[in-house]
């Protein structure tokens, strides 16, 4: 029990970092990324890639965001500009094509077994040796929320922030005011890619890279997004550990062929409730 | 009108004799006909919803899943124990006689397509409640759910798939089974068309229009919209399940993520075919379907390995560049065949506005 409950939290932090990045793009271009998760496992495969030219994968945490940042970057130039201002149903659909042809390239790149980045960081034994513990969790976790907190500064204090700040509230009187907002949209999906990259790369070191298990990444983001609200950064945190935590349970308790079965169904879940809750008052989920 | 009336039915005929030649004439493509005619079916009735309704839903694939199961679990539960099949790969050591083979897929094909719509009905009201893209979200997560679950239940196979009966061995005739296969979803094929356009004619059509433009003015009007967007989901599990029960008898083998809740494939194919045709079109999906199936035929043995990617990159293209489909794009272009009169005023006025 106390072993499921840490891994929960700790796991929780690192889908919260994923999550941030998310409700970033979400609040700030208004569009729904599918092809989050696959951002996140090309992060991984980035560090996995350093692993394997002998380079220790935790140095991904710094390679993986600014190669991301780029390959968002890029992505926002090719695909994503185009969608920012439609349907939210299309952007859904056309990051799913996006999904697609990552999955399949990581394929080919890096062939479809599971593979993990060894960090021999080792284990912690707590409680009598009752709970073990791997480093590498611990360090993930850290160095998530260092990268949350250097990321809410930096939206508060630097220009580019107040810039993406303002684009969010409202992106036409942002503009009229003198705001490059494609610069800004261009830089929010860099941004929010860099974010993947780091959990990604951290996720390299934890967990296991696979180039199809990227929707359930994205699921979780959206899932703790639509709990905790777009830019409420200590509720994303709180949500993120909680959704680690039934996990973690569902694993322990379902048996593990259910844990992504299971994670998908809080999702219908959880937007169920939600309706049925807004509904009382006439209202729906917008 | 009644000259309208004999050019539609020349149309239909000549389409009907199309279909019911097609795996003479064309007797080496008789399982790709066959696919098509699913492809279409499913297109059609996720238009119903999707176009029609503007509830864009990834999860149809989930009726399709649960008719490809069912179907499979009465052939074979009819008459052998379902669990020692799937236990010992089931073909090897029960053998299903002709008359049960057929027995067997018509009452299953009948359960497929009556227990998905009672599923889209009892799911119906608390999912339908969401709106836009949290419901197209929502579905995708049931989608994907039933998949994994359904990969976990032991007596279907879990993760090592189910094997449907084979085609009976008594019939020597080596073309019979693309024959029965094909001759059952051109069936099916005709059956949902004869309802979708029965659908285009009425009143629920037009009510399935109203929620789509603006669903509380439709619901101030009167409308219990609730009510008929159920019904109108329910439409299309219908058919959804009879396409997946087909498709199972076919391919011969379920798997539980890659066969029958294959998001990855199927649930977006629908999806891009409606798309690609044109949204709340009659045949923008019909078009679509077979389009986008002649494009996939064509292509995908050329790009062998490559597919997926053309996939995701057709899937981006079409959405970005091309989101009105093929109807709609002939729409703009020649409005008066569509029996619409644009005032040119007020066309440009509006592109002005713009």
């Amino acid at each position: 029990m106390v072993q499921a409950s840490l891994d929960g939290i700790l796991l929780g932090i690192l889908f919260a970092l994923i999550a941030y990045g998310m409700a970033l793009q979400w609040g700030v271009m208004n569009i729904i990324n599918i092809a989050q998760g696959d951002l996140v496992i090309l992060g991984g495969y980035i560090a996995y890639t350093m692993y394997l030219a002998g380079i220790h994968p935790a140095w991904g945490v710094i390679v993986s965001p600014i190669i991301m940042y780029f390959v968002g970057w890029t992505l926002y130039k090719l695909v994503i500009n185009k969608v920012v201002d439609r349907d939210l149903f299309i952007s859904i659909l056309a990051t799913f094509g996006i999904a697609i042809v990552f999955q399949q390239l990581m394929n080919f790149v890096f062939g479809a077994d599971v593979v993990v980045a060894q960090s021999e960081y080792g284990t912690t034994m707590l409680f009598d040796n009752s709970v073990t513990l791997p480093n590498s969790k611990i360090f993930a976790a850290f160095i998530s929320v260092i990268y949350a907190i250097g990321l809410v500064v930096y939206m508060r204090r630097s220009r580019l922030g107040r810039a993406i700040r303002a684009t969010a509230q409202n992106a036409r009187a942002a503009k009229i005011l003198g705001v490059d907002t494609e610069k800004v949209y261009a830089a929010t999906f860099g941004i929010n890619a860099a974010l993947c990259g780091i959990a990604g790369a951290l996720i390299s070191i934890t967990l296991t890279l696979h180039p199809y298990v990227g929707l359930p990444y994205t699921v979780r983001s959206f899932m703790i997004v639509i709990v905790a609200g777009l830019g409420n950064l200590p509720a994303v945190a709180l949500s993120g550990m909680g959704l680690g935590l039934f996990e973690e349970f569902a694993d322990y308790i379902l048996g593990t062929e259910f844990r992504i079965g299971a994670v998908f169904m809080l999702l219908v879940f959880i937007l169920v409730y939600r309706r049925f809750k807004l509904s009382k008052k006439r209202e729906y989920l917008k | 009108m009644n000259a309208i009336r004999q050019k539609d039915l020349i149309l239909y005929s000549g389409l009907i004799i199309l279909g019911l030649a097609a795996p003479f004439l064309f007797s080496a493509f008789k399982v790709q006909l066959t696919y098509l005619c699913v492809l279409i079916v499913l297109a059609m009735t996720w238009n119903l919803q999707g176009g029609e309704m503007g509830y864009n839903s990834f999860g149809n694939i989930l009726f399709y899943g649960l008719g490809m199961y069912l179907t499979a679990s009465v052939q074979v539960g009819m008459f052998f124990p379902l669990a020692e099949w799937t236990e010992s790969g089931g073909e090897k050591t029960f053998v299903h006689t002709t008359a049960q083979y057929f027995q067997g897929i018509g009452v299953g094909l009948l359960v497929a397509a009556i227990v998905p719509t009672i599923v889209a009905g009892a799911i119906g009201y608390a999912i339908l409640g969401l709106r836009g893209h949290y419901f197209a979200i929502c579905t995708l997560g049931l989608g994907i759910a039933a998949g994994e679950i359904a990969g976990g239940i032991e007596i279907i196979g879990a993760g090592q798939g189910f094997t449907t009966p084979p085609f009976p061995a008594e019939i020597v005739d080596p073309e019979a089974r693309g024959k029965f296969f094909y001759f059952l979803s051109f069936l099916v094929l005709v059956l949902a068309f004869v309802f979708v356009k029965y659908i285009y004619g009425s009143r629920f059509r037009l009510i399935l229009n109203a929620i789509r433009d603006n669903e509380d003015k439709a619901e101030a009007m009167g409308i219990q919209t609730m009510k008929y967007k159920i019904v109108g989901w329910m439409c299309s599990a219908f058919f959804c399940g009879l396409a997946g029960g087909i498709m199972g008898g076919l391919i011969g083998y379920i798997d539980s993520t890659d066969v029958a809740f294959d998001g990855r494939e199927m649930g977006v194919f629908m999806v891009l075919m409606a798309i690609l045709g044109g949204k709340g079109t009659l045949w923008g999906p019909i078009i679509g379907a077979t389009l986008f199936h002649f494009f996939k035929e064509g292509l995908w043995t050329f790009i062998l390995g490559w597919q997926y990617v053309a996939l995701g990159v057709l899937i981006v293209v079409i959405v970005v560049y091309f989101p009105e489909g093929l109807m709609g794009w002939l729409r703009e272009k020649y409005p008066d065949r569509f029996g619409e009169v644009i005032d040119e005023k007020d066309r440009k006025a509006q592109v002005e506005i713009k």
